[in-house]
């Protein structure tokens, strides 16, 4: 330090300059704050404007009605229905088990119901309500509210819950809904309308995919409150916007019949109208019970249902692939005619034709066939013979025109579209060369051709109209104009006429509809699931129903002016024309004549022991007591 | 001043352009208290109403003490002050709890208030007696850190945070308007800014999350960030113009917190938004400089220092909650003068006023005289 000596009037310069200093550094913190303020006032003021009035106003959530799904004609086939319900809320929760223990004894719950609420409460995440009970009676709600008081952690509530009137029939058309899951919950940015209880989100099938337009706007009280949650005064409340209705161009009376004449088979039947691609039906049978999704099913339901080989889970009108078998014959007299194939010319059918060191076979001896006789007859040397002249590269574009191998613009999201292949798909997929056997194979739908009921519906319609019919399921989707396929009139005639043939005397000759004056076409379908050793050919009986045979037919209607058509796949059906065809033509008839298509389903089903409820309830049972369950008490709604 | 032939000599020689400034900031407090509870005087605008005018009516009559006066009671109230500061640390001892106030009869007294002008006063005493050429020694620090240090770290363990900052900066302003060198401020400054990192990395994980959430109050706005994130949504949703007289909502709906005493300025930004804020501002700027050229203008040392080292206990009380309620310092409780409700902050800065007013009379007569 520099010892200089401090006089007066230094400490006077002193403290003069320091107390500038002083002044100046409060000046700097007085413009400081000036900012500041400015700052949070004004650059802010949004922000927190916004922040506040959340504070003040809080919303009382009501949510919304969820749009109903009807048919064609405005018939009902998802609804709402006033219903009562009871829900646990997890962090309410003091003594879990005896909560349960008594809400099964005042709800009469089954041990199933049990398992699934202890199941679902284990994987709650506290704030969120595990439904107990969904659509109780009057009596039980009353018995629940008055005792609310004893039961911390129970909601009993009145609310909606979805119905579907079809049952079982629309399952796989609509999907199903349920509450939301934890994850559905965070990929919602943690809307709060799902952990309202009773609030249910569409979780497979239509349910899911029109989710927007079906769930509707939440309403609410709007209630002005205090930070300690005491209402201040109620303000104007919003109202909630109800779920769009959805329209479907399915005629749900259609749907339901053709999913009953379905009969126990493990089947999918797709009808459409021609002139607009409107689908008119398209159940897959056997299905699940919709209605019982949307209460959350046990664990047992669940099991019944995926242990079924005959896949109630699975949506087999898109989800499901078959070898086309036969009924791609048409598609290819299409594309022989395009190459030049005389119609008249005719091939010799001696029952086996050799190439190579292989024998392919003929079901039957035709003899000397023509086209028209070789679509009447189904006649497989015919079609190995004219498209091994032809070749593959040409009949692979033909086909896929029809329909085959195409995906749709349809509301599902497990639509899937199969295979035609060709030599550049063999180059791609398996690295090999296209061979004369793949050719062979293809002619008649097998190898690797691949297809589900929506194609071969869509190929049936745009061979009996020359136009690129396209499928449409919402009603509010625009009707797409059908563009002309690559195909003559005269062909057209020629392919409807040949396909008359088919159902008049060839191998469809048993369906023909029972209408005076209508009059349909079609082409049946036998593919092969293995390889049938001729011995096994025509004894399904034998052969165990894994290995039986696909059975597929598919018709227009009426032959000569087309107005609907339909593509129909009975897995281990057997012969197309035994069980796909006769399905078809009664699907058909209940178009033209409801009391006589009704007259044969009723006796069908009295050959099946009962309605298609009944004998889900049967079949439940018996599941039930192969695998040492009790029998679940007839008055469960 | 005001020069009238009517008015009474005694009146007109008051510092009336003061007065009306604190008692016009005092009104729009008293205004801003009706709203707070609800649009109504009860149960704080009436009561501070009444304090305010007594402690107003204690002001102005201390305007006419002396200078001499001032001086010979700064030690005395010093020493009274840091002995009841002791006598509340033992009661609390005995009681055993924390306890901040000694109770006579119906009056709480707080002595950690009296400390705020006592330590000022006392200290402007002690460097008017050490002579210019000892300024830079060792023996002008010692004695002005014990005089500080001792009520500080006293009032820090009551606790009183806030208080103890208070009386630490007011303290410290007074020693640095002394000439003490300047390495006594640098220094330590320095050594806190270096250790600061240290030390944080230090602490316990729930000291560690105060000051994280001081630095940014939204991380944890439902817990300690509550009242710094309310506070703030009220000054920021009431714009420039404000929500209008009763309309704060933030208030109203007791969503911000201590909104009649530590965080008044944030009820009123709220409802008289920007503009009131800085007409605020504004006012408390016109005081604390007017007490700033009452120390300019003194003749002596000793009402130098002293006038200089009031006007900034005024200042730092209405800096340091200003801050506290716009999120730019920590919450420690220290409330806006004459506009939060209660009676402690209303008498320490009306005795700081007083003793201001007595200096300013001081200078006029012996300017007058000279």
């Amino acid at each position: 330090m520099k010892h200089m000596r401090i006089t007066t009037a230094h400490q006077s310069i002193t403290f003069s300059r320091r107390i500038m200093l002083l002044g100046g550094a409060q000046a700097a913190v007085g413009g400081l704050l000036v900012g500041r303020m400015g700052w949070l006032a004004i650059a802010q003021n949004e922000k927190y404007q916004l922040l506040s009035e959340s504070n003040r106003v809080q919303l009382i959530p009501v949510p919304p009605r969820r749009g109903w799904i009807i048919d064609r004609n405005g018939k009902p086939i998802a609804i709402n229905k006033a219903s009562f319900r009871v829900d646990l809320i997890p962090q309410q929760i003091v003594n879990a088990s005896q909560i349960i223990a008594e809400l099964q004894q005042l709800l009469s719950l089954l041990p199933d119901d049990v398992e699934r609420i202890t199941r679902e409460l284990a994987a709650s995440r506290g704030f969120q309500p595990v439904s107990v009970a969904d659509n109780i009676p009057y009596e039980q709600y009353a018995a629940i509210t008055v005792r609310l008081p004893e039961l911390p952690g129970v909601a009993a509530s009145r609310g909606f819950t979805r119905s579907y009137p079809a049952g079982s029939a629309v399952g796989q058309l609509v999907g199903y809904v349920g509450p939301a899951s934890a994850i559905e919950y965070e990929k919602e940015n943690k809307n709060p309308l799902l952990l309202i209880p009773g609030v249910k989100i569409g979780k497979e099938g239509l349910e899911k995919t029109l989710e927007s337009s079906l769930r509707g706007e939440p309403g609410g009280q709007r209630v002005e409150v205090t930070a300690k949650g005491k209402l201040v005064k109620e303000l104007d409340p919003k109202p909630d916007v109800s779920g769009q209705t959805v329209q479907l161009t399915i005629d749900a009376d259609l749907h339901e019949y053709a999913a009953r004449r379905i009969g126990d088979q493990s089947c999918s039947i797709v009808v459409l109208d021609v002139t607009n691609g409107d689908i008119l039906a398209m159940p897959s049978m056997p299905s699940f019970d919709p209605n019982n999704f949307s209460d959350g099913i046990s664990r047992n339901e669940w099991k019944m249902l995926s242990e079924d080989d005959h896949l109630p889970l699975v949506d087999k009108a898109l989800e499901s692939l078959y070898p086309s078998g036969s009924t791609i014959k048409p598609s290819m007299a299409m594309a022989l005619l395009n190459a030049g194939i005389d119609r008249k010319e005719r091939v010799n059918c001696t029952g086996s034709y050799p190439l190579g060191n292989h024998v392919f076979h003929c079901d039957k001896h035709h003899g000397p066939v023509d086209m028209t006789r070789a679509i009447e007859q189904s006649c497989d040397i015919y079609f190995y013979e004219m498209c091994r002249r032809v070749g593959a590269e040409k009949l692979a574009p033909m086909v896929r025109s029809m329909g085959f191998g195409e995906k749709f613009d349809l509301p599902f999201d497990n639509q899937r579209y199969g295979t035609i292949p060709d030599p550049e798909w063999m180059e791609r997929k398996y690295h090999r060369q296209w061979q004369t056997y793949d050719t062979i194979n293809m002619s008649i739908g097998q190898g690797q051709v691949l297809i589900n009921p929506i194609q071969l519906a869509t190929m049936a319609s745009r061979l009996a109209t020359g136009r690129r019919v396209l499928p449409r399921l919402l009603k509010s989707k625009p009707v797409l104009p059908q563009t002309p396929l690559a195909v003559d009139q005269d062909h057209i005639d020629f392919i409807r006429l040949a396909m008359a043939g088919v159902v008049d005397h060839g191998t469809a000759a048993s369906a023909k509809l029972p209408l005076p004056g209508i009059q349909m076409a079609g082409k049946t379908g036998t593919a092969q699931t293995h390889n049938l050793s001729a011995s096994e050919r025509g004894n399904y009986t034998a052969a165990n129903w894994k290995l039986r045979d696909h059975s597929l037919f598919m018709a227009f209607v009426p032959f000569d002016n087309p107005k609907y058509a339909a593509g129909a796949i009975v897995e281990h059906g057997g012969f197309g024309a035994s069980v796909a065809a006769p399905l078809v033509r009664d699907t058909l008839t209940f178009l033209y004549d409801r009391p006589k298509a009704i007259a044969a389903l009723q006796t069908f089903e009295q050959g099946l022991g009962g309605t298609l409820d009944e004998r889900l309830a049967r079949k439940t049972a018996a599941w039930r007591q192969a695998n040492g369950l009790p029998p679940l008490p007839s008055a469960k709604t | 001043m005001i020069t009238s032939a009517i008015i009474p000599r005694p009146l007109a020689r008051l510092p009336w352009r003061l007065i009306f400034l604190i008692t016009g900031i005092a009104m729009f407090g008293l205004i801003v208290l009706y709203s707070a509870a609800g649009g109504s005087i009860h149960p704080w605008a009436i009561k501070q109403a009444i304090v305010f005018l007594v402690f107003l009516a204690i002001a102005v009559s201390m305007s006419w003490m002396k200078e001499s006066t001032i001086k010979s009671i700064a030690f005395p109230l010093y020493g009274m002050t840091l002995f009841m500061l002791i006598g509340v640390e033992a009661l609390g001892f005995v009681s055993k709890g924390a306890q901040r106030w000694l109770e006579l009869g119906p009056i709480k007294l707080q002595p950690s208030e009296f400390m705020k002008p006592a330590i000022v006063l006392t200290l402007a005493r002690f460097y008017e007696l050490v002579p210019p050429a000892e300024i830079r020694r060792w023996r002008a620090i010692w004695p002005a850190a014990a005089l500080l240090g001792v009520p500080a770290v006293l009032i820090l363990v009551q606790p009183d945070l806030g208080t103890c900052i208070m009386v630490g900066l007011c303290g410290v302003t007074v020693m640095f308007l002394a000439g003490l060198p300047w390495w006594v401020f640098a220094g330590p400054a320095a050594a806190v800014s270096v250790a600061a990192p240290v030390v944080f990395g230090m602490m316990h994980g729930y000291q560690k999350k105060r000051i994280s959430v001081f630095l940014d109050p939204e991380s944890d706005p439902l817990g300690a960030g509550y009242h710094i994130a309310q506070s703030k949504i009220a000054i920021g949703s009431g714009g420039i113009w404000g929500k209008g007289f009763l309309h704060g909502s933030q208030s109203h709906l007791d969503y911000l917190p201590e909104r009649h005493t530590d965080f008044v300025f944030a009820t009123m930004a709220e409802e008289w938004g920007l503009v009131g804020g800085v007409i605020l501002i504004l006012a408390f700027a016109a005081v604390i400089s007017w007490g700033l050229r009452v120390s300019q203008n003194a003749r002596t040392r000793f009402a130098q220092l002293a006038a200089a080292g009031l006007s900034a206990t005024i200042f730092f009380y209405v800096a340091i909650n200003l801050m506290m309620v716009m999120g730019l310092a920590p919450v420690v409780g220290v409330p806006l003068p004459l506009v939060s409700f209660g009676g402690s902050a209303v008498m320490t800065v009306m005795l700081c006023l007083g003793l201001l007013m007595a200096l300013e009379r001081q200078q006029r007569t012996v300017s007058r005289l000279a």
